[in-house]
């Protein structure tokens, strides 16, 4: 027996340590601020009547009174659309939905026009949406303006017609000729039935609610949920009216849920579990960032709060972080899902795992209320409890026995709660031990954290060694995530080292022997930092400790080469350095006066040959004197000093192939002159020679 | 007595030979007079070379060799011409002058191209 009851105990102990559950928070300010902001209107009306009516509704929840602003525009137009002749049925039920909450002055004639539409409207009706809009357009109705007689006659034709469009997992197809079933229409089903039995004539077939009831329960065994204990409604198929995420479809499902319990007086047996699921999923959402998420998830909100048999109630923890040196108080609300206060209760702390292990203490201790704040508070931590991460397992006890019938607390709430703490670090030096004898060289006492500048020097048969004890503000030991040693090259090239722990006391030893090939036997400045952090600890610290310069020897032919530090980019990619071009040195010209010299010299022999000429007698007696051979002969003479004047020329900047065009045409000319010129004078020379 | 021998031969050798180049004709003359101011202008350009160093190579090539080749070319000319050659008996002065002076203008072309 004893056995027996010890076996079960560890069964519900490992099922309570595998199911996880999410901490969610009620509405609150936030959810108020949000609404203001996403529910502006846009020139004093938010365009269609559907979001007029979300917006309205949404303010109505969270008790945000601002309907004044847009209620002339908005009752203007819910009555032209109530008079209108073209409004489809959809702007029909739109309108008396703004009225519902407006309580607009409406015309008795639109009125009337607007009942029979609506009447005229059902009888025709064959697809859900119909059904829905003319339905809940008669409940609205009926509310409104109590003297309008909306009663159905052929109530029972109705309910089969919607029934028919039901399928057997709970979920309802949009229409006949549409073969895909959804959740979203299933909600919608829901409030339609729930209207028609609410419009039926006072003879109520008790078949209905009970086949109701059975069609909730169907649609509950299809629910989704995540391991933390969120349920939600999700749809497989995009549906006929889009998309449909979870968020709507849930909201869809528990409005018709609602609409049906407040259509009928008995219970309906809904599970306490997947109610309390999906009231933290829809918690779990946050703050919306659309306003049409906001709407749905607050209207699905105020349904669930007003839920008569299991009202969700939510334990939040405004603070996970409970800082000991401080000596914070772990605070726990219990509240409703609109931040109501709830029924009074008593909130156990029964259990405390060890966040990462399978440590688990039972505690069992009750939170003592404080009236002012309305929290539970929890006066003193458990004896065991240190800095480190815990998960707190709460449960809530209440105190009237009824309640526990009418308000679902969701059994164990579990939360993970950081407990955090000053560490206090003692007993820290850096010592340079000499060689395997282990005599103290250099030992220099460390502040931690605080500003410390050691400086140190030691060589490769040395060891370096750091220690310090930590311990928490009750004296235990502790271990943090991290605990590095870094030493910093001057060059940039990093070791780090983690040390280790035995209990409160951390040390580490560098044996500069073993560590001479990893250091790649750079020798010189080595900076030390030393790293100790936690998420838990409140003095975590990096912190620069001074230098230690090591001289190690020389590095062997085949030692690893560091690796490349990284180049500052603006260096490598900036301006290089100038590069100054070394000429060939020019030759060595002779001095100018030297030149001119020679160049002087050089003519003189010219004009030794002109002298010499003048002595011999040379003469131009045989220039011709007639007019013809004279011409030719002056011609003779011009175009060899042409052809020298080209030469010059192309010696100063002509170049081959102009020079020997030119010389091409020059050539010619002087051949024929020359020739004309030279026969001329053999001819008179032979007469000479002849006579 | 050897050496005062061998001056007066020199000074007879020299005499017999200024008065043979007497009689020869003026046009040989003048030919001459110019083979002998180029031969002058290319010492001098050696000269200068020998002082100053050959750089640049090619503009004293280019010098020396247009102050030969010109020499050259006259003294082709001067066979030509020569009454007393009987080998060119038939060719007449004119002509050997024009290919005097169509040769000085190729060989000017190619020295002002090496001149640089």
């Amino acid at each position: 027996m004893a056995r027996d009851l010890g076996i079960l105990v560890i069964v519900v102990l490992v099922l309570a340590a595998t199911c996880q559950s999410a901490v969610v928070s009620p509405v609150s300010e936030s959810h108020r601020s949000a609404a203001l902001e996403l529910f502006s209107p846009a020139h004093g009306s938010y365009g269609s009547l559907e979001e007029t009516y979300e917006a309205l509704k949404t303010f109505k929840v969270l008790g945000i009174e601002k309907k004044h602003a847009i209620r002339t525009s908005s009752c203007a137009s819910v009555a032209d659309t109530l008079k209108s002749t073209s409004s489809a049925l959809k702007d029909f039920f739109d309108a008396l939905r703004v009225n519902s909450i407006l309580k607009c002055e409406l015309n008795s004639e639109a009125v009337r026009g607007t009942q029979s539409r609506l009447k005229d409207s059902l009888n025709g009706a064959s697809s859900l949406i119909d059904f829905y809009y003319s339905i809940g357009g008669l409940v609205l109705l009926k509310e409104q303006m109590s003297e309008v007689d909306v009663n159905l006659g052929d109530a029972d034709r109705i309910f089969r017609s919607i029934k028919a469009l039901g399928q057997s997992d709970g979920r309802w197809r949009l229409s006949s000729n549409n073969p895909e079933s959804s959740n979203n229409a299933a909600g919608i089903a829901l409030e339609a039935l729930a209207g028609v039995i609410s419009l039926a004539t006072p003879q109520i077939d008790n078949s209905w609610i009970t086949t109701l009831k059975n069609d909730i329960l169907k649609l509950f065994d299809g629910i989704e949920r995540y391991d933390d204990g969120t349920y939600y409604f999700d749809e497989k198929h995009v549906g006929a009216r889009g998309h449909q995420s979870p968020l709507s479809s849930s909201a869809s499902v528990v409005r018709g849920i609602a609409a049906v319990a407040a259509a009928t007086s008995e219970t309906l047996n809904l599970p306490g579990e997947k109610i309390m699921g999906l009231a933290k999923f829809f918690l779990g959402v946050g703050v919306p960032g659309s306003a049409q998420d906001l709407y749905h998830q607050i209207d699905a909100l105020s349904y669930l709060e007003n839920i008569r048999e299991s009202t969700p109630l939510i334990l939040s923890l405004p603070a996970t972080v409970i800082s000991v040196t401080k000596k914070d108080q772990l605070k726990v609300r219990v509240s409703t899902l609109l931040g109501s206060p709830a029924p009074t209760l008593s909130v156990r702390l029964m259990q405390i795992f060890v966040s990462g292990s399978k440590d688990a203490s039972v505690i069992d201790q009750e939170l003592k209320f404080d009236a002012v704040s309305g929290m539970h508070v929890l006066e003193t931590l458990p004896k065991n409890i240190d800095v480190g991460s815990y998960i707190f397992s709460f449960e809530v006890i209440f105190h009237n026995p009824e309640h526990k019938k009418t308000y679902v607390s969701g059994g164990r709430t579990r939360v993970l709660v950081h407990i955090t703490g000053v560490i206090k670090i003692d007993n820290a030096e850096i010592v340079i031990l000499d060689g395997d004898r282990g005599s103290v060289e250099n030992q220099k006492k460390l502040k931690l954290p605080g500003d410390n500048a050691v400086a140190l020097s030691a060589n490769h048969l040395q060891k370096l060694r750091l220690s310090f004890d930590m311990s928490t503000p009750f004296g235990n030991a502790f271990k943090p995530h991290q605990a590095f040693l870094k030493l910093r090259h001057e060059s940039g090239v990093d070791h780090i080292f983690l040390v280790g722990n035995s209990g409160k006391k951390f040390e580490i030893i560098l044996d500069f022997l073993g560590l001479v090939e990893k250091f790649f036997y750079l020798p010189g400045r080595y900076n030390i930092q030393l790293t100790v952090g936690d998420a838990d600890m409140e003095n975590s610290f990096l912190q620069p400790l001074g230098f230690v310069e090591l001289d190690l020897p020389d590095a062997p032919e085949k030692a690893t080469r560091p690796p490349p530090q990284a180049v500052d980019p603006y260096s490598r990619y900036g301006p290089k350095a100038e590069i100054t071009h070394i000429f060939r040195a020019p030759e060595k010209r002779p001095a100018k006066e030297l030149s001119l010299t020679f160049l002087g010299l050089v003519l003189v022999p010219f004009f030794g040959f002109l002298a010499g000429l003048v002595q011999l007698g040379a003469n131009l007696k045989n220039f011709p004197k007639s007019t013809v051979p004279s011409t030719f002969a002056i011609l003779f003479h011009l175009g060899i000093a042409a052809v020298l004047a080209l030469y010059t020329l192309f010696w100063l900047k002509l170049d081959l192939f102009t020079t020997l065009k030119a010389l091409g045409f020059l050539g010619m000319f002087l051949m024929f002159v020359g020739h004309k010129t030279l026969s001329h004078l053999a001819s008179t020379s032979s007469k000479l020679k002849s006579v | 007595m050897g050496r005062s021998a061998t001056t007066k031969d020199a000074h007879a050798l020299f005499h017999s030979l200024r008065s043979a180049y007497a009689a020869t004709p003026n046009n040989l003359k003048i030919i001459d007079l110019y083979i002998l101011f180029a031969v002058a202008t290319a010492v001098i350009q050696v000269a200068y070379m020998a002082i100053v160093g050959s750089f640049p190579f090619n503009s004293f090539l280019s010098g020396v060799l247009s102050c030969v080749g010109t020499a050259v070319l006259a003294v082709s000319l001067r066979i030509q011409v020569n009454k007393d050659n009987k080998e060119f008996k038939d060719l007449p002065p004119e002509r050997a002058f024009a290919d005097f002076v169509l040769c000085n203008l190729v060989l000017h072309l190619v020295i002002i191209n090496f001149l640089g």
